[in-house]
């Protein structure tokens, strides 16, 4: 008997489909057709993950596999992109549909603000531009950073002046399918924040309800003394599967405060590696989830403190209802030279349906010897005793539920530095959780009924 | 006010109340005294209507109404209130919001406006100076970082602003030093009156000597043994548990 058996794997649909829609040639010239077969041939050596794959054990990618994803259109008529800006500031932003940059429905000419198309400085040989897409391919086994990279189409590079106070900027990032087909989309973007710039960035992620595919990467470099605030919000359709990887560099004295808020989309992941790589840097990397339904949100970050006296804060805190998942792995490095690191990670995630569930793998791998570093990491119910406690002074279930729902959640909110900004996002948060609590008392109605 | 007759109840399924029998009229203060494990607290959270504790036997009726029947929200609207022997502390809810929020509650269910953060903030001002409660409790997340005497205070703030008719004070004495056993005890006398009642659990005469009772009993193995005066907790005091209820010790 043979003990091995030998397995066909037949290619996943979602593989045989871009192999399809690939093509090196297209906007950028020579440089982009490299970039583009490079990206294929590192993404077809790493593969599709599976749970297998330790990096993506706890979220499923099997509905994406099985999908024949088909290339999101490269035009598409403002007219029909305008309802989805209707949130964003059209005095501050700048718009990217299907991965492709906007001028038309982006602001021109923000002081202190640089937008190009990637694709244009890449058919001029901007030699920087494509030191930053090689060294991103390369820097580690990222396959939808590969997979981005193989469909590069556009993308945008902004540049923040050095010494420029910028204020608040929004990134839209909309993918629109042409037709009823599964659609993908890559956005790209390189942000350079100069030395001593300050900004604060709101990044955007909105798009229909069908089934879409979109890989966003972000680089992000924050010179020294710089401050940058980025915020994420991922509100996308509820087939989306959204695969996102940032990477940020940290320099000298700069600051980098960062926030997701998450809670459109199947199956969302963010993926987030920041190096300070400067002395007196900060990083912070916070962020909250609200998943429900069969919604999986993945928030997966490594830290890695590179040189000494640096600071980093990570506040990840989840609700999950239904039979909803999520995803936190977090990892602190410390190089053996960074001694004085200052790094802190906790992550909680507040479970409203006992089929709800929190994977955490918080992890610390320190080699310098004089260091502070702790995490943790909490998952459970509301508390019994609490809820009790508020109802004995005469709030009725729902509201004493929600009210501690609310306090659990808002207070991560409290970790964006922007004052705009964590008020436009707590609405956001105690929007989902209103929406929440009445689809649950319509559920016990019918149930009492 | 509240009549308990008979009443009995288990939790995880061992009795705990094996027929307590109690009355209490508008306008008096009781006190139930008795050895730990006696069945003290398991009576405070019988009335207030925690989740767990089982009614096995007997009834319980408040203002008439079978509290039985009622959810803990219910039975506070209807004027009850029960001061914790340890308040919950509720991280990222600011005393003001939670004060607010429930005397609001109150407010709705009695048909009345509820009060805006101006109108509420003015009250409540009022209530705190009386009890020598400074403003900066009211910014902070309920009992976070409150000391014991704070959260007795926060207590008896909750207290003065729903005014219960009747108000359950369980162990409030525990882990309060002198001055804020007065202070407190300020507190509860100030909302004393013909139509409110006041049911004190205790284990020790102490607080007794500043919230005075027209009536004490003495709880022990789930029953009341004795019944008395405010004399009969100076005997208590004098002469311990295992003196004046032999079968209680």
């Amino acid at each position: 008997m043979a003990t091995n058996a030998t397995m066909t794997v037949e290619e996943p649909a979602a593989i045989a489909a871009g192999r399809a829609a690939f093509r090196a040639d297209g906007p950028g010239g020579a440089a982009a057709a490299r970039l583009r077969q490079q990206g294929l041939d590192r993404f077809t050596a790493l593969g599709l993950p599976t749970r297998r794959t330790e990096a993506w054990r706890y979220t499923d990618l099997r509905d994406v596999a099985r999908t024949a994803w088909t290339l999101a259109p490269a035009a598409v008529d403002p007219a029909q992109a305008a309802p989805w800006l209707a949130d964003t500031d059209a005095d501050r932003r700048l718009v990217l549909v299907n991965g492709r940059f906007r001028p038309d429905l982006s602001t021109p000419d923000l002081p202190g603000v640089t937008a190009t198309p990637l694709d244009g400085l890449l058919a001029d040989g901007d030699g920087a531009a494509a030191a930053v897409l090689d060294e991103a391919l390369t820097s580690g086994e990222r396959p939808f950073l590969a997979l981005n990279t193989a469909f590069l189409d556009g993308g945008l590079v902004v540049r923040l002046a050095p010494g420029a106070t910028v204020g608040r900027l929004e990134i839209v990032c909309l993918t629109l399918p042409g037709g009823d087909a599964p659609a993908m989309s890559h956005p790209r973007l390189i942000i350079e924040a100069g030395d001593g710039a300050d900004a604060t960035l709101v990044e955007r992620h909105v798009g229909p309800a069908g089934p879409i595919l979109t890989t966003p990467v972000l680089q992000i470099t924050v010179g020294a003394g710089a401050r940058l605030g980025h915020y994420k919000l991922q509100r996308e359709g509820g087939e989306t599967s959204h695969l996102a990887t940032v990477l940020v560099q940290v320099a000298r004295d700069a600051v980098y405060d960062g926030f997701m808020l998450s809670t459109g989309g199947a199956v969302a992941r963010t993926e987030v590696a920041a190096v300070l790589t400067g002395r007196g840097g900060e990083c912070r990397l916070s962020g909250t989830y609200l998943g429900r339904g069969r919604q999986v949100l993945d928030t997966t970050t490594v830290v890695r403190h590179a040189v000494p006296d640096c600071r980093s804060r990570q506040v990840i805190k989840g609700v999950l209802d239904d039979q909803a998942r999520g995803v936190f792995q977090g990892r602190i490095e410390v190089a053996r030279d960074a001694q004085r690191t200052d790094g802190y990670q906790m992550n909680r995630a507040l479970l409203l349906s006992p089929q709800a569930e929190i994977d955490s793998k918080p992890e610390l791998e320190i080699f310098a010897d004089d260091v502070k570093c702790s995490h943790g990491a909490t998952a459970g119910e509301l508390d019994a005793e609490a809820l009790f406690y508020l109802r004995s002074r005469g709030l009725d279930a729902e509201r004493a539920r929600a009210l501690l729902i609310e306090a659990f959640v808002v207070e991560v909110l409290d970790e964006i530095a922007d004052d705009a900004v964590r008020q436009h996002f707590t609405e956001i948060v105690t929007d989902w959780l209103a929406a929440d609590r009445a689809d649950h008392g319509a559920t016990a109605e019918r149930g009492a009924a | 006010m509240l009549e308990i007759e008979d009443l009995r109840a288990e939790i995880d399924g061992k009795e705990i109340l094996k027929g307590v029998s109690l009355s209490i009229g508008p306008g008096e203060t009781h006190a139930i005294m008795g050895p730990n494990g006696s069945g003290k607290s398991t009576l405070s959270y019988v009335i207030a209507g925690r989740d767990g504790y089982e009614i096995t036997g007997g009834s319980i009726r408040f203002l008439g109404e079978d509290l039985a029947e009622m959810e803990p929200e219910e039975r506070a609207r209807a004027g009850l209130f029960l001061a914790f022997q340890y308040p919950l502390e509720i991280p990222g809810v600011t005393t003001t919001t939670f004060l607010r929020t429930a005397l609001n509650a109150h407010r709705k269910a009695r048909g009345e406006d509820e009060l805006d953060p101006m109108g509420f903030i003015k009250l409540v001002r009022a209530k705190t100076r009386a009890l020598g409660i400074a403003d900066d409790m009211l910014k902070r997340p309920v009992n976070v970082g409150f000391s014991g005497g704070e959260k007795k205070r926060n207590e008896v703030l909750q207290m003065a602003l729903l005014e219960p008719r009747l108000a359950v004070l369980d162990e409030t004495d525990s882990g309060l030093d002198i001055d804020a056993l007065k202070v407190v005890a300020d507190g509860v006398n100030a909302l004393r009156d013909p139509q409110r009642s006041t049911l004190v659990i205790t284990h020790y005469q102490r607080l007794l000597g500043y919230i005075v009772p027209d009536h004490v009993h003495i709880l022990a193995g789930g029953r009341i043994v004795r019944s008395g005066g405010a004399e009969l907790a100076e005997e208590l005091e004098a002469r311990g548990y295992a003196g004046v209820v032999p079968e209680a010790a």
